[in-house]
């Protein structure tokens, strides 16, 4: 009798549980995306908006057919305090390999080392994986700056505000720092190295859907994770222009999982017809589309990615698309800057690269010159000068 | 004559502590590693920055194995503890906000935020009998959920004073280790000296005989849970220290849950519960830190390394287990022998 | 309330009197699972009657098969007081060696599924023989081999596989017969999740399945009646292997390649196993329930898909639930064993109910009335 008073009491303290985080988070059952307010607040930033929606439109200064070399209202640092002969040792942090983009990157950047090792520019490059942990990250960094004998600190940090103390730290030794990808909040790096950046993404993804739709359709956003900031500035600038036109967008946390995308576009597809699908990233763009086939509907309007499976499936089938990118030839700059400053070159202090999508118009370009290469890939690579073309992409051999 | 032969026959074959399997095996892989990268890195493993990282390398995870231990000690397991450790970054990061003032303040909350999570644990288990895997799966889950609904990236800033624990030492000892070890050492005390302690080692070991000796079998588990989420916060707050923000992906980025489990298996505690040593998880924490620092050094593929790791823990667990289970002092053979 | 004990009873029973225990069932403790699972399916088709359409129900036992298998592979591990940690991995992997080695070749389908279920019982075997020849604890043995699968076949194909298979190899997960009369569209998953389940169930009802559960129960009983105690062990991890191998190549079709399929299934399967009732140590549930846990937990996550609940609220429910029902029924099995022994049951049953123990740890809990894996 006493046990069976504990379980019903159990079952109801349960239950009692379940409803009050239903109500803590506030399902809306008519939007069910977060709470709008909130992430505005959180990721929204009118300035860095309006700064990226000009660098859209602005010609990039640098050398013609080498994106990876140009550079958008550049602000120059003279760097002749680090001038000096002979080969260089950089030492690389990297956040990690664990997402197809970051190792595409990663293969590029050592045919660039390669190139740049010929020339005589840089002697080696130790690197020190972290994990996607900021806090192994901390050590990598720490243990280059005690043990690395570095000459020049090349960061990719896994995130911005946490990394910030130990890149002030790489600093204060007086080598050149470099950073690129993710951002952190001090300025003491020699130079960052980026695209023009999330907001950029999404003012140009937004803009795709809301022309090919009609105010009062429906889109479904699948992103990957919450609170890395270069997804989430992407997200941000989307859903306020996506506000602004009347579009209804839904958003989702899928963790690139294909099987999970399909499950959410199924739901949706089976809740109501379904007009558009965003993305933040390209992983699992196919799965995606693949769901709208399985329920015999028509294709929707889709932003994807560079990736590879993505664009060959967008050919395939012949929807409506467009394939943002997050300038993956990005990876080729980090070393090549090392080079300029030791040569004593000017570099941008801030180095925002070039960030255009790729339209339909561009599509078969880009498929042929990247034949052969695993789906995984991506097309704005930009490695195509680089030794071990087209092998070690099509190989994916990590070094 | 017989008496002298008798002599040696008596004299029982001294068997190896199980922590001292563990040192011996840590000593081991140090001087392998060692070799290794001065061969194959041409560096000095020895060296004050390579000690240094090894050690930070423990900090973290040490704390959480310890508190792993105690709960792995009651036959219950936690599997909350990194989203506890990133609650607790959390927590401490916002309430200090910059500002020394707020640091005890800050401190306080982490902990006694985790203290009613390991509460809600310990009763979970003891109370509606549920298994401790799911459990703290549930309750980790729960806290996941609260984590994802109200934190969409880092928050907080912490002061540079508390930034001084994680970035500083004595030496190449960081402060963080020795207070990790000092910790260690309380709990060490505190499992062999008070009456809560040895009733652990009582209820992990058989708790329906515990509970016919008369031992209450509940309290030593839910002191457990308790303690164990509390170190977890710790780990959580040296984490905001080293980092100067709280993150809601700081525990499950370092993989605290599982690794904390093998740690504290791989120091000789079993993993049923009443045998274990709060010394060989700290073995076991520095093994792995070594070998993490060796394939760092080497710059191993990161893919290779998860790859060796499975293969140690698997390895370095069959070297004991395969004594322990054998390891069964024989009560009656000595008598039988003397006659 | 019914017992399921056929032991000292004559096996054959009237349709009649089957459906009657299967109703009191229903609303006993054992039957929690299956109470839920109804409740949960009334309630998505309240909040989307479209769902009770026969395609959109064949749709969703479609991508719950996957997940149901590893239940079932799961179920025979649990029962036998192990874990399996590395089902997860070794389903990315197997999807990852399909995506890679089939290409765009369809002939290589069956030779590369041969291998694929190779590999899988190659895994499932070191798993078996390093936790009972070793006697290194499942938990440990499985968590290294998840480290040691993932990173290893990441490590071959630098971290992302080449693309999708072939259209064939991916029919099986995706495809299936169509235009048949009332259903319209039967998923090729569908019919392999069926075919699996009766094969599960016949083989916990002969004599070796029925081992399972006895080795779970009491490991020193089991040996001591003859059982080989690690072929039974192993055995488990072999099948375990295999329904992952079995999951993974439905998910190439139905999911696609990519690195992050399959991840967390390992934690997934012990969730829906443990909904449907099997108890963490092993000993006692059935296979049947462990599907049901399967097909409860994903209606669960599809109620919440339809109900517009954010994702970030979804694990903290999934976490309340979890608990709710292991908690139910850890207190009601625990009332049952409190019951004094009935007359008709053989010796066994008949101690004295021991104390339950105040933490139920993750190994055979001794001294139990052994209850029969039936339905």
């Amino acid at each position: 009798m006493r046990r069976g008073i504990r379980t019903a009491a159990g079952v109801v303290g349960a239950a009692a549980l379940l409803v009050l985080t239903a109500c803590t988070t506030d399902p809306s059952v008519t939007t069910p995306s977060d709470d709008p307010g909130e992430s505005e607040v959180e990721w929204f930033d009118q300035a860095l908006f309006d700064k990226q929606d000009a660098e859209r439109g602005v010609v990039p200064e640098g050398p013609e057919g080498q994106p990876y070399l140009q550079h958008i209202n550049a602000e120059m640092v003279d760097t002749s305090e680090y001038a000096s002969e002979g080969a260089k040792k950089a030492c690389f942090a990297n956040a990690s390999i664990s997402n197809p983009w970051r190792q595409t990157g990663w293969i590029t950047m050592n045919e660039q080392l390669k190139v740049l090792q010929a020339d005589g520019a840089i002697s080696e490059m130790e690197t020190r994986d972290a994990g996607d942990s900021d806090d192994t990250q901390t050590a990598d960094i720490d243990y280059f700056i005690e043990e690395g004998n570095c000459d020049v600190f090349i960061i990719s940090p896994n995130s911005t505000a946490a990394m910030t103390p130990a890149v002030e730290r790489a600093c204060a030794t007086g080598k050149p720092v470099v950073v690129f990808d993710r951002g952190v909040q001090t300025d003491c790096p020699v130079t960052f190295i980026h695209p023009i950046g999330g907001f950029a993404w999404g003012i140009d993804t937004a803009e795709f859907l809301i022309d090919n739709l009609e105010e009062g359709d429906k889109v479904v956003a699948l992103r990957i994770l919450p609170g890395v900031d270069v997804l989430e500035q992407r997200w941000a600038a989307a859903e306020k222009l996506f506000d602004e036109a009347g579009i209804e967008a839904v958003d989702y946390f899928t963790g690139a999982d294909p099987a999970e995308i399909k499950k959410i576009i199924s739901d949706e597809l089976a809740k109501g017809d379904v007009q558009g699908i965003w993305m933040d990233a390209g992983d699992g763009a196919v799965a995606a589309i693949e769901a709208f086939e399985d329920a015999g509907v028509d294709y929707p309007v889709m932003t994807g990615e560079d990736e590879l499976s993505f664009l060959r499936k967008w050919k395939e089938t012949g929807l409506t698309g467009l394939a943002p990118v997050y300038s993956n030839f990005q990876w080729r700059t980090p070393l090549l800057a090392a080079q300029m400053i030791f040569a004593g070159t000017e570099v941008p202090q801030e180095w925002v690269l070039p960030q255009s999508p790729i339209t339909s118009s561009d599509l078969d370009e880009y498929l042929a010159a990247n034949d052969g290469m695993p789906g995984g890939h991506y097309a704005k690579f930009g490695g195509e000068d680089l030794p071990g073309y087209p092998t070690v992409w099509q190989e994916r051999i990590i070094p | 004559m017989t008496a002298v032969a008798q002599a040696p026959a008596r004299r029982r074959r001294r068997r190896l502590d199980t922590t001292a399997v563990v040192y011996i095996a840590l000593a081991v892989v140090v001087v392998i590693g060692a070799i290794l990268v001065a061969a194959f890195a041409d560096r000095n493993f020895f060296s004050p920055g390579n000690i240094r990282d090894i050690l930070t390398g423990m900090s973290v995870l040490g704390l959480v194995a310890i508190g792993q231990t105690l709960v792995i000690l009651n036959g219950s397991l936690d599997l909350s503890v990194p989203y506890v450790v990133s609650l607790s970054s959390l927590l401490a990061a916002e309430t200090m906000a910059g500002n020394p003032a707020n640091i005890p303040a800050g401190i306080a909350v982490a902990i006694a935020v985790a203290a009613v999570i390991g509460l809600g644990n310990g009763l979970i288990v003891t109370g509606l009998k549920v298994n401790g895997f799911i459990a703290t799966l549930g309750v980790g889950l729960i806290v996941k959920g609260y984590l994802d609904t109200n934190y969409q990236g880092s928050a907080g800033s912490v002061p540079p004073a508390f930034q001084w624990i994680g970035a500083t030492g004595i030496g190449p000892v960081p402060v963080s280790t020795v207070i990790m070890l000092a910790l260690a050492l309380a709990v060490a005390l505190f499992l062999r000296f008070s009456r809560t302690g040895n009733h652990m080692f009582a209820v992990g070991g058989d708790a329906g005989v515990a509970r016919l000796s008369g031992v209450r079998t509940q309290p030593p588990v839910i002191v457990a849970h308790i303690i164990c989420s509390i170190f977890a916060a710790l780990a959580g707050l040296l984490l905001a220290s080293r980092l100067g923000v709280g993150n809601p992906t700081v525990g499950t980025a370092g993989g605290y849950d599982l690794l904390s489990i093998a740690a504290v298996v791989l120091g000789g505690t079993l993993l049923m519960g009443g045998r274990g040593s709060v010394w060989g998880t700290i073995g076991g924490v520095a093994i792995f830190a070594v070998i993490d620092n060796v394939m760092s050094v080497l710059q191993v593929n990161p893919f290779l390394k998860d790859v060796v790791r499975g293969i140690v823990i698997v390895a370095a667990v069959a070297v004991y287990t395969g004594r322990t289970v054998h390891d069964r002092r024989a009560r009656f053979a000595r008598k039988e022998a003397d006659r | 309330m019914s017992t399921t004990d056929q032991v000292a009873e004559a096996p054959a029973l009237g349709w009649g009197e089957r459906l009657r225990k299967f109703g009191l069932m229903l609303v006993s403790p054992r039957g929690a699972v299956y109470l839920l699972l109804i409740v949960l399916l009334i309630l998505i088709t309240v909040l989307n009657p479209r769902f009770a359409e026969p395609d959109q129900l064949m749709r969703f036992i479609q991508r719950v098969a996957p997940i149901a298998i590893v239940a079932i592979g799961q179920y025979f591990v649990i029962v036998a007081g192990e874990f399996d940690l590395s089902m997860g991995s070794l389903v990315t992997a197997q999807v990852i060696i399909a995506g890679n080695l089939v290409g765009q070749d369809d002939s290589r389908s069956i030779p590369v599924l041969l291998l694929m279920i190779g590999f899988g019982l190659l895994v499932g075997l070191a798993n078996g023989l390093l936790t009972t020849m070793l006697k290194v604890p499942s938990f440990i043995v499985t968590l290294g081999m998840m480290l040691a699968l993932l990173g290893g076949v990441l490590f071959w194909t630098g971290g992302a596989a080449t693309g999708n298979p072939a259209d064939g190899f991916r029919q099986i997960g995706r495809g299936g017969i169509r235009d048949l009369p009332l259903i319209d569209f039967l998923p090729w998953a569908v019919v392999v999740l069926v075919v699996l389940l009766a094969l599960a169930i016949w083989f916990s009802k002969r004599p070796f399945g029925r081992t399972f559960i006895a080795v779970g129960d009491n490991v020193a009983a089991a040996h001591y009646s003859g059982i080989r105690v690690w072929w039974t062990k192993t055995a488990a991890f072999m099948i375990s292997s295999t329904s992952a191998t079995i999951a993974g190549v439905l998910l190439v079709g139905y999911a696609g390649v990519h690195p992050s399929v399959g991840r967390g299934y390992e934690f997934i399967a012990i969730t829906a196993v443990v909904l449907g009732g099997v108890v963490l140590g092993g000993g006692r549930g059935s296979v049947v329930a462990a599907v049901a846990g399967a097909f409860a937990l994903e209606s669960l996550f599809t109620l919440l898909n339809f109900a517009g609940v954010p994702s970030t609220s979804r694990d903290a429910i999934q976490g309340v639930i979890i608990i709710a029902a292991v908690a139910y029924a850890a207190a009601t099995f625990g009332r049952r064993r409190r019951r004094p022994a009935r007359p008709t049951s053989p010796a066994g049953e008949e101690q004295a109910p021991s104390p339950v123990p105040a933490v139920p740890a993750p190994t055979p809990a001794t001294g139990d009335t052994p209850q029969q894996g039936g339905l």
